[in-house]
């Protein structure tokens, strides 16, 4: 998030795309309904009728995978009615004229085309955003999951910058991130280019200063990611695979796939805390404590460090994970000696400049804070881009309307798209280990629109095969107006119904997030 | 060219006592006699008369015929409108002097009466605006706007006018607060939601002369800057609601309502809001609740609504009577208003006589009034030659006023230090048969169904109150009651939220205070001293005068009276239940209560 | 800024603050039910009840705004009797089943009985008699010790929007419920929890630690929720090692102590029979149980066979930033840049 989570009820506008908030991110939602009792415009854009499209000012009911066209309608109707923020633009950004230039042939009417979305609505969805004081974009992986995420984000970022939505409170871009330390977990460089902080591999300067702190040669080249590691375990040019705390086997798109390259690995080491579908398939399984059994810090989606402490002790044998790690680096000859997370997190102050006036003194004191925080008497940063952008003006890009790489047809008629539930989170490890919460929501119920089930005798809570040209599943189905015709919507909680059994691996070529949130599926009714 | 003009009430009492039967009647006698071109027949608004209702006054002669029915018709139109001879029968007939009055002017019930605020209750027909302009309607809200704000303020302010719905707030003031809140937009709100049982002045005025309702509300509009007002009104008064969307189409076509109100600039609009009739709705916050969409649950003040009312915005609440005031004000000037009524209570204000008293209806006076001159010379003196025992005053929120106080003047700062309060205008007269415990019960019972249940002290504190009043009245009280009842009584009173709360423990702590010896009787000698509460009647025969005759024993469903033929009887008082049969079976007065 | 006095004592606070936030200011404790600064005022329970002097009746301290040169006593023989008075009617509509009541010892009802020395009720009468509303396994519901503060009613509507519960009926008769008196399950209600966190007795008890600790014996620990990212606050309440209850944390600047079902519910996968607890190594086709030098040794050894690009791994946007962070460095320090975690997901 350019912005902070207590932002969001001061805001006049909010635009939230591709996010689920009251089941996804209940608290936020809170915030927002608070916004929204304050006076603040609601538009909401998603393919499915969701809580929150029923309290906003404008429901955008657009197909799944034309967000782009969407996003530059608004920003067509913007420019034509010169409802942009001139000043911002003049001073603040580049590239507004080629922008611009693109973005004309998305009038209202095309895009409506496009999208399925009234000409009106886009006009009416423009003008509350534009005409708003301060406006946020709330979004999720609606909007990453599509082989058109990262142009998306840009289009994004485009409108933003376009009414001078950037740098101020309660306005800005603002993904809101799925996982309790997702942020740390790229903060931390836990991805194949970048060390902390966003660090990049391939920089001679950064490899120096990493290589002088931990005392060894440092390998240059980029790494995989997670998709190309699969690749590699397939090809045998990954030996080794050591997952700590991920479920891939229920996670990752086209999931026949990723069980193969769990199989055919030469070495599967698994951390977690569960004998989870993934570690199931491991050679050592490693028990690990859980959050309440350790100390450290999580950051969250507002990039706000937050410390906590142990509660209660593992289980077992189970050890905290940088315990383990610790072990395991002695038994390789790294000579490590972290007494505990706060001599891992000083180390980490020195070599991350975003984290580098942070401390546990600090954060026990202060409750948090928020990144960037440079040096010791900086009192952390709300929201980003107050004066200038990273790259100093912002630069607008322009962002052409791409449909999704799977496109339905006479084989697999329906539109398959993904997502979570408020009760269960991601491969449901823990949820379904959770008494009141699995008594309650026990299994899948895909949802299915009424006229689709109408047509094909389906009702509630019969049993229907779904099937994509890469697997098929059973699931029970919900009959709901929720979903429009020709979609069917599926969480990916579930092990009993692994709905990444039938997702289309195809990536975005920039951010490699698989295309989770449109395929092409077929339904059939299983006989009872 | 009508010759004669006949008024027959068309308020709820007089259609309950079958006016609109009559007034067919009576067109149908006059269609038979040719008439109809020569009388006209107007159904108007409540003379307040109603026990005597229905109430037909003829004019120019100014006939008061009362009590009249159906079969009386014939005889009036022939003996009457034909050939000109006034019916006596259906004539007053004064209870002490038995003569036949004709004139209303000349009854008691009238004549002592200062009717401003009900001048055309009874004398102009409701639906017609151009009765009500006649009379000098609409004169006030002409005059109005051609005022600065701040002077209609001004004058509401020296008029000296306070709120008659129940604590008596300066009316000038309240408009001034409401005036100096800024907003971009203000409501007026009319409190039409008349809850107090018995009490009925809001509805006569309503059903009788609306468009006085509608044009003190504009007139309060202008005062304070705004442009729109409701009018929260109890969908039980479903005749006043038809008139007064009857009166606000008619004031919209004359252009008394709407745009550029008689070329002043000034807009306004009126909105209909009608209640589900929860008493606790009356309270200003709570009306607001509901006039919300939300539950009738009162809110803390401050905020007052007339900073922040209906939808946050600054509202001005004021009840109809108040608002059916200030027409008269604006038409006849702060001189003429102020002289009548006394220092700190100014103008006049109508009573509901209810009870146990000869002439119940709806009566208009000047402030200051003595209890005696309303009960004894409008209300005709105690039913049945009973004995005066207390008033109740303000319905469940006021208090009882004892014999020793019948002299006490009506205004709202002597019944407060009294322990009453005027409260919207109940006046309830109680004879010697009632128990004044008995009686705090009753509005108990009242004021906890009506509860909101939103406080502790209302909520549960009522309750406990009722509980602890019920088993006085049933004979199971204890001593430490009465300090108990004084005890909880002072502590809602001192910590409600909002006014039926802070009220409601009045009934009791007046009773207890005036009549404290009937607790006593109830609590120490188990004894109901008005013969009243059933657990503690018991019933004797009087061995001197019962003859021995059995028809008591036939009669006692308890089988508890015993005794030989022509011997005096006895009951059993381990068997009786005191349901009275012997009592009123005994034709020689032997049976006796104890 | 306006001046006022409360118990003698001159305070300057700014406009619009309440006498309760002025007297909180000064250290002068006022006992209330149905306040909580995160809500809207209602004024509702009326403990707070204080003397200001030229006032006919007490003012509720929680919702009175301070006026200049206001003249405040909260601790009066009259506010006194007002309180004890309120204390003696809620206690005569409510079970005293303190010794084995969950709320015991965290209850503000037994709280200010015990300050105001209210031993039991002066009045008997009539008493609720509703049945407990197990049907969800989330929360008990007794309505017999509800004491209708409006605090849960307030939160589900003001702060979660659900708008699952609502007084129904009037005076001695209301009762907080869902629509038609349903059971939660047929509401609205989305499990949030928020209620049970706010109750200030015991009609809203979460199941986990029911039967599991007295109040007193629960240490509270403050932490992260482990679900998504918006990194709420939550207490952790603890007895003999193991977590028995969840609350929000109304200090986090995330959250303010608002939770959603997975935060406030969803935790007790900590208790789970299923958690790992040694290491297992695979033989012969199957995990078995193993120490951890076997296992580690094994690890070891695998690593020294392979080049450091042949190793690749998954870190968790799951685990702490300590921990991504030496996963990162070990990869890194073999000679491997294959990191990624399923930020993608």
């Amino acid at each position: 998030m350019t912005n902070s989570v207590g932002e969001i009820e001061d805001a006049a506008a909010m635009l939230v795309i591709g996010s689920n908030t009251t089941e996804a991110h209940p608290v936020l939602a809170y915030r927002m309904r608070m916004a929204k009792k304050k006076g603040a415009a609601l538009i909401v854009a998603d393919p499915r009728r969701i809580e929150l499209a029923e309290e906003a000012d404008v429901f955008l009911q657009l197909r799944p995978g034309t967000n782009e066209a969407l996003l530059n309608g608004l920003i067509n109707v913007i420019i034509a009615e010169e409802l942009m923020d001139r000043e911002f633009i003049a001073a603040r950004t580049e590239g507004y004229e080629e922008m611009a230039a693109a973005v004309a042939r998305y009038t209202p009417e095309y895009v409506a085309e496009i999208t399925g979305v009234a000409a009106g609505d886009i006009r009416k969805a423009a003008r509350l955003y534009a005409g708003a004081e301060r406006a946020g974009i709330y979004y999720t992986m609606g909007i990453t999951q599509h082989t058109s995420g990262t142009n998306t984000v840009l289009t994004i970022a485009n409108l933003a910058m376009l009414t001078g939505n950037l740098g101020k409170p309660s306005s800005g871009v603002n993904p809101l991130r799925g996982q309790n330390n997702v942020q740390g977990a790229c903060d931390m460089g836990a991805l194949p280019v970048v060390y902390t902080a966003y660090q990049r591999v391939d920089v001679e300067e950064n490899r120096n200063k990493f290589s002088r702190a931990w005392g060894v040669e440092l390998n240059p080249q980029p790494g995989l990611t997670v998709t190309e590691m699969m690749e590699g375990a397939l090809e045998g040019k990954v030996r080794f695979l050591y997952i700590m705390g991920e479920n891939p086997a229920l996670t990752d798109a086209n999931l026949h796939h990723v069980e193969e390259a769990l199989e055919k690995v030469e070495f599967l080491v698994v951390q977690d805390i569960f004998l989870t579908e993934t570690a199931a398939k491991a050679h050592v399984v490693l028990p690990a404590a859980a959050f309440a059994e350790k100390g450290g810090t999580f950051t969250n989606t507002e990039r706000r460090v937050q410390l906590f402490k142990q509660a209660v002790t593992p289980p077992g044998k189970a050890k905290a994970d940088w315990q383990i790690l610790q072990e395991l680096a002695r038994r390789v000859g790294f000579n490590w000696q972290y007494n505990g997370p706060a001599d891992i997190f000083a180390e980490i102050t020195t070599l991350t400049p975003s984290y580098a006036g942070i401390s546990y003194e600090r954060l026990e004191q202060e409750g948090g804070l928020q990144w960037p925080c440079p040096s010791p008497d900086h009192p952390g940063t709300p929201y980003l881009h107050g004066d200038k952008f990273t790259r100093g003006k912002g630069m607008f890009s322009v962002v052409e309307y791409t449909p999704a790489a799977e496109m339905t047809d006479g084989d697999y008629p329906l539109i398959l798209t993904t997502g979570r539930n408020l009760y269960h989170y991601h491969s449901g490890s823990m949820t379904h280990r959770s008494k009141g919460i699995e008594a309650y929501r026990p299994e899948e119920l895909a949802q299915v629109n009424v006229d689709d089930a109408a047509r094909m005798g389906i009702c509630d809570g019969d049993l229907v095969k779904l099937s994509s040209r890469r697997g098929e599943l059973e699931t029970r189905v919900e009959v709901t107006d929720v979903v429009p015709p020709g979609v069917v919507f599926m969480t990916f909680h579930f092990p009993a119904a692994p709905v990444n059994i039938l997702t289309n691996d195809k990536l975005d070529p920039v951010a490699k997030i698989p295309e989770l949130k449109v395929c092409a599926v077929k339904m059939e009714k299983v006989a009872s | 060219m009508y010759e004669k003009q006949i008024l027959i009430c068309a308020g709820t009492g007089c259609i309950s006592s079958g006016a609109l039967d009559v007034h067919e009647a009576l067109h149908n006698e006059l269609k038979k006699h040719n008439l109809e071109e020569k009388v006209r027949v107007i159904l108007s608004g409540c003379h307040g008369f109603c026990e005597k209702g229905p109430i037909f006054i003829v004019y120019p002669e100014d006939i008061f015929y009362c009590e009249v029915t159906v079969e009386d018709m014939p005889e009036l139109v022939e003996e009457y409108l034909v050939k000109g001879n006034v019916v006596e029968r259906l004539l007053y007939k004064d209870p002490i002097t038995n003569q036949r009055v004709t004139s209303h002017e000349d009854i008691p019930f009238y004549n002592k009466q200062k009717r401003l605020v009900l001048r055309n209750c009874g004398v102009i027909d409701p639906e017609n605006i151009d009765e009500y302009i006649i009379r000098g309607g609409y004169q006030g809200l002409r005059n109005a706007l051609q005022l600065d704000a701040v002077k209609v303020v001004e004058m509401i302010k020296n008029s000296g006018l306070r709120g008659r719905g129940g604590a008596g707030f300066p009316t000038g003031v309240k408009w001034e607060f409401a005036h100096r809140s800024q907003g971009d937009k203000k409501y007026v709100v009319c409190n039409a939601d008349e809850g107090d049982p018995g009490a009925f002045m809001d509805r006569s005025v309503l059903e009788g002369d609306p468009h006085a309702v509608l044009e003190g509300i504009m007139i309060a509009g202008k005062a304070i800057g705004s442009d729109e007002a409701y009018i929260y009104v109890r969908a039980e008064y479903p005749l006043a609601v038809r008139r007064l969307r009857t009166a606000i189409a008619q004031a919209e076509e004359y252009g008394f309502i709407g745009n550029n109100i008689l070329n002043s600039g000034f807009n306004f609009k009126i909105n209909i809001k009608e209640g589900a009739g929860a008493f606790v709705c009356g309270e200003e916050t709570a009306l607001l609740a509901s006039i919300e969409g939300e539950r009738g649950m009162p809110r803390p003040r401050p905020p007052f609504p007339a900073v922040k009312g209906l939808w946050g915005k600054p509202t001005c609440i004021n009840n109809v009577e108040t608002l059916a005031n200030v027409p008269l004000i604006m038409r006849k000037g702060v001189d003429w208003f102020t002289a009548v009524g006394t220092e700190r209570s100014k103008g006049t204000k109508i009573f509901a006589l209810t009870g146990k008293v000869n002439n119940t209806g709806l009566c208009e006076v000047p402030m200051g009034m003595t209890i005696r001159e309303i009960v004894f010379d409008i209300g005709g003196g105690i039913r049945g030659g009973k004995k005066y025992k207390a008033v109740q005053i303000g319905g469940p929120s006021g208090g009882c006023i004892p014999e020793s106080q019948l002299d006490l003047p009506v205004d709202f700062d002597s019944l407060t230090a009294a322990g009453a309060m005027m409260g919207s205008g109940g006046l309830v007269v109680m004879d010697e048969e009632t128990c004044m415990v008995d009686l705090a019960r009753y509005f108990l019972t009242f004021t906890q169904n009506e509860s909101c249940g939103k406080c502790t002290p209302c909520r549960e504190g009522t309750k406990r109150m009722l509980e602890t009043l019920e088993r006085i009245t049933q004979g199971k009280g204890e001593p430490e009651d009465i300090p108990r009842l004084e005890s909880l009584a002072k502590s809602i009173k001192d910590s409600s939220l909002c006014g039926l709360g802070q009220t409601a423990p009045n009934p009791v702590l007046t009773t207890l205070r005036y009549f404290r010896d009937e607790y006593e009787a109830h609590i120490f000698d188990r004894r109901c001293p008005a013969g009243l509460c059933k657990d503690l009647l018991r019933y004797y025969i009087d061995a001197e005068v019962c003859n021995g005759c059995r028809a008591c024993t036939k009669v006692c469903p308890a089988e508890a009276i015993s005794g030989e033929k022509k011997e005096p009887h006895v009951i059993d008082d381990a068997k009786c239940v005191s349901c009275g049969a012997c009592f009123d079976r005994c034709k020689f007065g032997a049976v006796k209560k104890k | 800024m306006v001046t006022l006095t409360i118990n003698g004592r001159k305070i300057e606070v700014e406009a619009g603050t309440t006498i309760l936030q002025a007297a909180e200011k000064l250290g002068v404790f006022i006992p209330t039910f149905c306040y909580d600064p995160r809500l809207s005022l209602v004024g509702a329970c009326r403990m707070c009840v204080v003397e200001v002097e030229g006032a006919r009746a007490l003012v509720a301290s929680c919702c009175t705004p301070v006026g200049e040169g206001m003249m405040v006593q909260t601790d009066t023989e009259r506010v006194l009797t007002a309180r004890r008075a309120n204390l003696n009617l809620l206690l005569a509509n409510h079970p005293l089943d303190c010794l084995t009541c969950e709320k015991a010892g965290n209850c503000r009802l037994q709280d200010y009985c015990y300050l105001y020395g209210i031993e039991k009720s002066e009045f008997g009468g009539e008493q609720k008699d509703y049945a407990p509303d197990d049907t969800n396994p989330f929360f008990v519901r007794d309505m017999n010790k509800c004491i209708l503060c409006g605090l849960c009613v307030r939160t589900c509507h003001e702060i979660n929007g659900a708008g699952a519960i609502e007084f129904i009926k009037r005076g001695f008769d209301s009762k907080v419920t869902p629509a038609f008196d349903d059971p939660m399950e047929h509401s609205p209600c989305v499990f949030c929890g928020m209620c049970t966190d706010v109750c200030p007795v015991g009609a809203l008890t979460p199941r986990l630690g029911m039967g599991k600790g007295r109040s007193w014996e629960l240490t509270k620990v403050k932490t992260i929720c482990p679900y998504c990212g918006t990194g709420c606050g939550l207490e952790l309440y603890v007895k003999d090692n193991t977590v028995v209850g969840v609350r929000g944390d109304a200090d986090s600047p995330v959250n303010r102590g608002q939770t959603c079902v997975k935060g406030h519910f969803g935790l007790d996968f900590l208790n789970s029979p299923d958690r790992l607890t040694t290491p297992l190594i695979r033989k012969n086709g199957a995990l078995v149980e193993a120490t951890w030098d076997e296992a580690l040794d094994l690890v070891a050894s695998k690593l020294k066979e392979v080049k450091g690009t042949e190793i690749a791994g998954l870190a968790s946007a799951r685990v702490t930033s300590e921990d991504n962070y030496l996963f990162q460095k070990l990869l890194r320090m073999l000679g491997s840049n294959n990191v990624d975690h399923c930020a993608r997901l």
